[in-house]
């Protein structure tokens, strides 16, 4: 079905299943309950872990299969943000020709840059990604102005023209809408002490980040899959058999790009703004991390990885102290002051030393991430059939990065 | 006429003259030997057969078309195959993805977007690989990683890349480099056997006597970038030069 193997049609029902019940999923603790700092469940970072999983889905693309490492993807994502903006500023508030030149101007973009980048491979072609993505930041934040609006970022205005639609509605910005449905609508469904917020934004979210993530399996089982893991696996040996990489490495750049001016292109449809720091080399080394973090060349793990990271980000980063003072409440007085004070460094604005850590033990002890984990894990539990259903997946998941 | 000729060729490396005015003819449908010493510039020769060194001067053609200039994909799209002196495969995939990938390309070309199609369902290319590895017997590891394979069997997974391709011109640098005399002896059996089921013409560059005579038609010796002796392997054998080009000659 769908041209998938069973394994891969299991795979991609649950993540469907998970996808749609998102809400639910991420909402586990009831509203009035302490634990509800815990809950993900709603829009603003839901269309978040959707948005970062496509942009670390199309990554991995080029380094989990052809382990070309770029550390510029983000300008990708910001040309596809602007690109966006100027949609819904010139065109009509309806999401969907955004979304449209957004992937085609970030494609355009990554033809240009990949090409270039290419011609060198391993560290210089990590080092020249990185110099376009830093001159992209560079020509956004000052030159460019008259497009990007600089430092202040190009935002929805008043006056903008909108062809196709209504510059202002009663002294208002209109709302960005797929075809009438607007993006920050949605329910509120309360089940006893726990409410549920089901977004239009999040579920448009949902649909693209499972064509996605179809599209990335479809990839990764075709032969042009192979040959991309090829690429990775010995370089010297490729030309000998006939096959010209620098055509499949480029494909390769300019579909992950492609993916990045996805995510930047919804971004923009959630949330109408794009500035130039969403170019900047950190959000190209976040994007790196969530696909190590989740595991390299595999299917699932760029998806688990954009989860953990944006969870990190937005649940850990929010706990205080006085959180913590609450949690070690039942503690004697002095023993509560040194439990804060050991946990204070890694909460709080300390959670990049948390996701530090962990991302240390992770390329330490799982060179495969998250996914290798949870292989593991499920090994522990089916010691009886060991060995059976290795080798393909032994391959795919194999070594993360030179 | 010779379906690969090399005329004049010379390399440099620095001061080192590896390749000094060779001087080759190939012909079709042969078993044609390239013996010498260690750094004798052999492999250096096929290196620029195949595209991966351009040579200084001289000129080297295959079925009348000049290689200079062109492309290592594009030669092996012509038709030439080669195994290098150390395996070259695809250590993280299985044998049988090996296989496929140099019949993709074959079938496919130098590049082409396949990317919806699922492997699986290539069915054909997947018999013709596992054909392949039969032949080469390998058959019962198709689903082995290449790396986790021993020196011996990761030749006969080159090979099997090679023959897949059906070539025209097939180039082995060393084939049995490094291996006991029992898998030297299976490897002899080996290229013999396809010998006989595939007409294809081959170079093979060999240190070892006994494979050169148990194979070859005609034998080049190469001695410091010339080829200094030509013949079959029965003149070869006692020629002075050739001797002395092995001090002593204590393997002849
Ligand atoms: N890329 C290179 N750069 C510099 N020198 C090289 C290079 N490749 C080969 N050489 C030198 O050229 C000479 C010929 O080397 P080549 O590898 O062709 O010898 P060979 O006949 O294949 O020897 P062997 O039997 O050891 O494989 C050697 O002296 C070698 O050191
Ligand atoms: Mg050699």
């Amino acid at each position: 079905m769908l041209g998938l193997n069973s394994k891969d049609q299991k795979l991609f029902l649950v993540v469907i299943v998970v996808t749609l019940l998102a809400p639910f999923i991420l909402n586990p603790f009831p509203e009035n309950s302490e634990l509800a700092q815990f809950n993900a469940g709603y829009p603003d970072l839901m269309q978040r872990f959707a948005i970062f999983g496509i942009f670390a889905i199309g990554f991995n693309i080029l380094f989990g299969l052809t382990g070309y490492l770029s550390f510029g993807h983000a300008a990708f994502l910001g040309v596809g943000s602007y690109a966006g903006v100027w949609m819904l500023k010139l065109l009509s508030m309806n999401v969907v020709p955004a979304i449209i030149m957004s992937v085609i101007f970030a494609g355009l973009f990554s033809l240009l840059v990949g090409f270039v980048s290419l011609r060198r491979s391993g560290i210089y072609f990590s080092i020249l990604t990185l110099a376009f993505a830093q001159m992209s930041f560079a020509l956004a934040y000052s030159v460019l102005t008259p497009i990007t609006n600089g430092e202040t970022g190009l935002q929805l205005a008043l006056d903008d023209p909108r062809i196709l639609g209504v510059s202002q509605i009663d002294g208002s910005i209109p709302p960005t809408n797929f075809f009438g449905l607007e993006m920050r609508d949605g329910f509120e469904l309360a089940l006893g002490p726990w409410v549920f917020t089901l977004n239009f934004g999040y579920y448009l979210c949902a649909v693209f980040v499972l064509g996605a993530f179809y599209l990335s399996m479809r990839i990764f089982n075709s032969p042009f899959g192979m040959m991309l893991r090829a690429i990775k696996t010995n370089q010297t040996r490729l030309p000998y058999t006939g096959m010209n990489p620098k055509p499949y490495t480029l494909a390769a750049f300019v579909i992950s790009g492609m993916y990045a001016g996805l995510a930047g292109g919804l971004m923009v449809a959630m949330d109408p703004l794009a500035g130039a720091e969403r170019m900047q080399w950190t959000a190209s080394g976040e994007v790196v991390l969530m696909t190590i973090l989740g595991g390299a060349g595999t299917l699932l793990g760029p998806l688990l990885g954009a989860g953990v990271i944006k969870y990190f980000e937005n649940i850990f980063s929010k706990i205080n102290d006085t959180i913590l003072y609450e949690w070690f409440s039942f503690m004697p007085d002095g023993l509560q002051d040194v439990f804060v004070f050991l946990i204070h460094p890694f909460i709080g604005k300390g959670w990049h030393l948390t996701l530090g850590i962990m991302f240390m033990l992770v390329v330490i002890f799982l060179p495969g991430g998250v996914v290798e984990g949870g292989q593991r894990f499920m090994r522990l539990f089916k010691r009886g059939d060991k060995g059976s259903k290795s080798s393909g997946d032994a391959a795919r998941s194999a070594s993360p990065a030179e | 006429m010779g379906i690969l000729e090399i005329s004049g060729v010379n390399k440099r490396f620095g001061g080192l003259k590896a390749l000094d005015d060779v001087n080759l003819d190939i012909a079709a449908g042969t078993v044609h030997a390239i013996i010498g010493p260690n750094g004798a510039g052999k492999s250096t020769l096929l290196n620029c057969l195949v595209g991966r060194l351009e040579p200084d001067s001289g000129s080297v053609s295959f079925n009348g078309h000049s290689l200079l200039g062109v492309k290592a994909h594009q030669i092996n799209q012509f038709g030439v195959s080669r195994v290098f002196q150390t395996p070259e495969i695809f250590g993280d995939l299985t044998l049988l993805e090996n296989v496929m990938i140099p019949a993709f390309t074959k079938r496919d070309g130098a590049f082409k977007l396949n990317a919806w199609p699922s492997v699986d369902g290539e069915s054909e290319v997947r018999d013709q690989a596992l054909f392949y590895l039969e032949e080469v017997n390998l058959a019962g590891k198709a689903q082995v990683r290449a790396d986790e394979m021993s020196r011996g069997d990761k030749r006969r997974l080159e090979l099997a890349m090679c023959l897949i391709q059906d070539p025209k011109l097939l180039l082995l640098d060393e084939p049995t480099a490094g291996m006991s005399r029992a898998d030297t002896n299976d490897t002899i059996d080996l290229l013999k056997k396809i010998g006989e089921e595939f007409n294809i013409t081959k170079v093979i560059i060999e240190h070892d006597m006994h494979v050169v005579f148990s194979l070859a038609k005609k034998v080049s010796v190469m001695a410091q970038g010339t080829v200094i002796v030509e013949g079959a392997p029965n003149e070869i054998k006692g020629d002075e030069r050739v001797q002395e080009a092995y001090l002593g000659g204590a393997h002849l």
